[in-house]
């Protein structure tokens, strides 16, 4: 499996530099491929390069060249690496940033550049109001609809209160926020752990007094898998249940926690299994192309191929040639996104349904189960802030 | 409220008991060879990388745990003879760059092996489960294992150290390094001995705290930090500074994480109160070690060196 992957690889890279072609589009990808959340930026790479391999080194039938590179999770290198893809290389699309922290450095250089930026994966609010800009777009979801999703579902499940933690940053922050923005029930305690921190028994001793009805936590990466290890160890699982946005229960983290998430309830805007034609073709191209099943990341950086793809074939080709052209083509956002009805908002950030899920075992793999839709068509908080 | 006061003083120990592993095997090294190990964090992520992988292979975290300490030694074996040795008698910003360097290594080269996604490692069946203290209260069981194997780490180097001929050298060694050569001690071989003895620590450390935490790339770097700053504040080459450092670190940062928003609750609203609480809470390790630092700058437990 792990040389047919490799395999993969290299023909994918050895695509990517034959569509070294004359009128090739370039494509600048600046993700996170190092470090423990070297994952998302890899899926998201990965799913975007599957679509290009699709549609035989193009997107829309027009010639691409990807450029990627890590940033690893260094604001300072996104910048360095956007300006040597802006000025040395002449990218016409940005793409691939993961992280919140990289986007604000990244996407307003591209811009100031006269080119375009479309995030597969971090949409910080600043972006979707006053700062919005119209060749900025997000294919993924506005940062704080992730836990809007999650608040949404809490009080769909009838919870009358609950307790809510999250690293002490910006994005545990806005997490909260987002969280507390729909959910109908109190709150009983806020609790701020820190970023990087590996032992919860202080926080999870705290749950158990308080005896909330539920709790909501956005541990990111191995936090949540260290606080999900030892929220069961404490014997709360059964007892406090948890209800999470997307990031806390990828495929990733519930192979790493195991049967500790069983019956976990979570919110995402794709999931593995939903019903629609884009997708039954996406899960099995990847996992036969990959050897390894597709997460959240994978879906997005593929959905993203997908919506340039869309937007060159309407153009023929031009970018920055037709600005308003391709800004117009993108904004129509023709194409068939594996997550379900997708369209742009007025601040070109995407209007789309949220999912609830369920940790389930199947045939000895744990997996989120769709088990319905809690919202259709949401948009984010921020839109009317947008001037554009 | 005494309860809950209890329960997070035995989190407290937990975590000492736990940076109690880490830190001795960090405090030896530096006390003893004078060397500053970054990539003491690398072996514990090799233990804990050891362990979930033969875990997984043999169906039994006991022999998982067992088997990896072969593993771990020959890892820090290498690392000693090829990379350590040489750079005994170089100054200490050598020694933290190659040291460093060797953290990058190990990362990259767990996660080219691995790949990024943590490993799968869970509290043995034998372990799993709570005991019931009170008839309200109980506290996991592998925690409890935890605080035991910490204190028997503890006992077995408090006999090594005090009792038996090669802990007296291991003493001279720490106080005079020069003097103990002249005397014909071979200190290549004690030196060897002890840095492989230190990364075993790490690598226990690192297995047992793979079933309650991620085993992922980079795992054993946050807790660096924290065993320095428990070897700082009990002392530099002192097993006994070593365990009381870890002790007061585990339980100031627990403590403060337990109670430091809701004290401020007291007199500040609850948004503010959390906020400060929140930052004081992270920093309180910080701070004291800063405060013993000022009134006690060789930490609380000083080696006697020799000039």
């Amino acid at each position: 499996m792990k040389l047919k992957t490799l395999l993969a690889a290299t023909a994918l890279s050895a695509l990517a530099s034959v569509s070294f072609a004359q009128d090739a589009v370039k494509i600048g990808m600046i993700t996170t491929l190092s470090g423990p959340a070297g994952y998302l930026g890899t899926d998201v790479r990965d799913g975007f390069l599957l679509a290009i391999e699709e549609e035989g080194g193009t997107l829309g039938g027009v010639p691409v060249e990807v450029i990627v590179e890590d940033d690893g999770l260094k604001p300072e290198n996104g910048r360095a690496i956007a300006e040597r893809f802006l000025e040395r290389d002449e990218v016409e699309i940005m793409t691939g940033v993961i992280f919140s922290n990289i986007a604000p450095v990244v996407a307003p250089l591209t811009l100031r550049a006269g080119r375009f930026y479309i995030s597969p994966n971090s949409g910080p609010s600043q972006f979707a109001g006053k700062a919005c800009h119209e060749n900025y777009f997000v294919a993924s979801w506005q940062n704080d609809t992730l836990h809007e999703s999650a608040g949404i579902a809490a009080s769909n499940l009838g919870y009358k209160n609950a307790y809510i933690l999250a690293p002490n940053y910006q994005a545990g922050k806005d997490a909260l926020a987002g969280f507390k923005r729909f959910f109908t029930g109190d709150i009983v305690e806020e609790t701020y752990t820190q970023l990087g921190q590996t032992d919860y028994a202080a926080e999870i001793a705290k749950i158990r007094a308080a005896q909330p009805e539920m709790v909501f936590q956005f541990l990111p990466g191995g936090m949540g898998i260290n606080f999900m290890k030892q929220y069961d160890q404490a014997g709360l699982r059964d007892e406090i249940p948890l209800v999470l946005a997307a990031p806390s229960a990828d495929i990733n983290i519930l192979r790493a926690v195991g049967a500790s998430m069983l019956g976990v309830q979570n919110t995402s805007h794709w999931n593995h299994d939903l019903d629609n034609p884009a997708n039954i073709a996406f899960v099995a191209s990847f996992e036969e192309t990959y050897g390894r099943s597709p997460t959240v990341y994978a879906s997005q950086g593929y959905d993203t191929a997908r919506l340039i793809s869309s937007a060159l074939r309407a153009t023929g080709g031009a970018v920055t040639a037709d600005m308003d052209g391709f800004r117009a083509a993108l904004r129509a956002a023709d194409f068939e996104a594996v997550r379900g009805p997708f369209a742009f908002n007025t601040n070109n950030h995407p209007i789309q349904n949220w999912y609830s899920r369920e940790v389930v075992e199947i045939d000895g793999e744990f997996r989120n189960r769709t088990t319905g839709i809690i919202v259709e068509n949401h948009a984010d908080a921020y839109v009317g802030e947008c001037k554009m | 409220m005494t309860q809950l006061f209890f329960e997070q003083l035995l989190n407290g120990l937990q975590l000492g008991m736990f940076l109690f592993l880490v830190s001795a095997g960090l405090t030896l090294v530096f006390g003893f060879m004078n060397i500053i190990n970054l990539a003491h964090g690398s072996l514990f992520m090799i233990g804990a990388y050891a362990v979930a992988v033969l875990t997984n292979l043999t169906g039994s975290f006991f022999v998982g745990l067992i088997l990896s300490f072969p593993v771990v030694a020959a890892f820090a074996l290498v690392i000693e003879l090829l990379i350590i040795r040489p750079l005994y008698h170089r100054d200490h910003l050598d020694q933290v760059l190659a040291t460093f360097g060797l953290i990058l290594f190990f990362n990259e080269g767990v996660s080219i092996v691995f790949g990024r996604t943590p490993l799968f490692l869970n509290v043995p069946e034998a372990l799993s489960g709570a005991i019931q203290i009170t008839e309200t209260f109980s506290y996991p069981l592998y925690r409890i294992t935890i605080i035991a194997v910490g204190l028997m780490v503890a006992a077995i180097l408090w006999f090594i150290i005090v009792k038996t001929r090669t802990g007296m050298r291991i003493r001279a060694g720490t106080t005079n390094p020069e003097m103990i050569r002249a005397l014909g001690v071979n200190i290549q071989a004690l030196n060897t001995t002890i840095f492989v003895v230190g990364a075993l620590f790490a690598g226990l450390a690192g297995g047992l705290s793979g079933p309650l935490t991620s085993v992922e790339v980079g795992m054993g770097e946050n807790l660096l930090i924290l065993s320095f700053v428990c070897i700082v504040i009990g002392g530099i080459g002192s097993i006994r500074g070593a365990l009381l450092g870890a002790l007061t670190v585990g339980l100031v940062d627990t403590l403060g994480r337990a109670f430091l928003p809701d004290l401020l609750g007291q007199f500040l609203d609850p948004a503010t109160a959390n906020g400060i609480g929140a930052a004081l809470s992270s920093m309180s390790v910080y701070l004291l070690m800063i405060i013993v630092l000022i009134f006690k700058p060789t930490g609380l437990f000083p080696v006697a060196r020799a000039a």
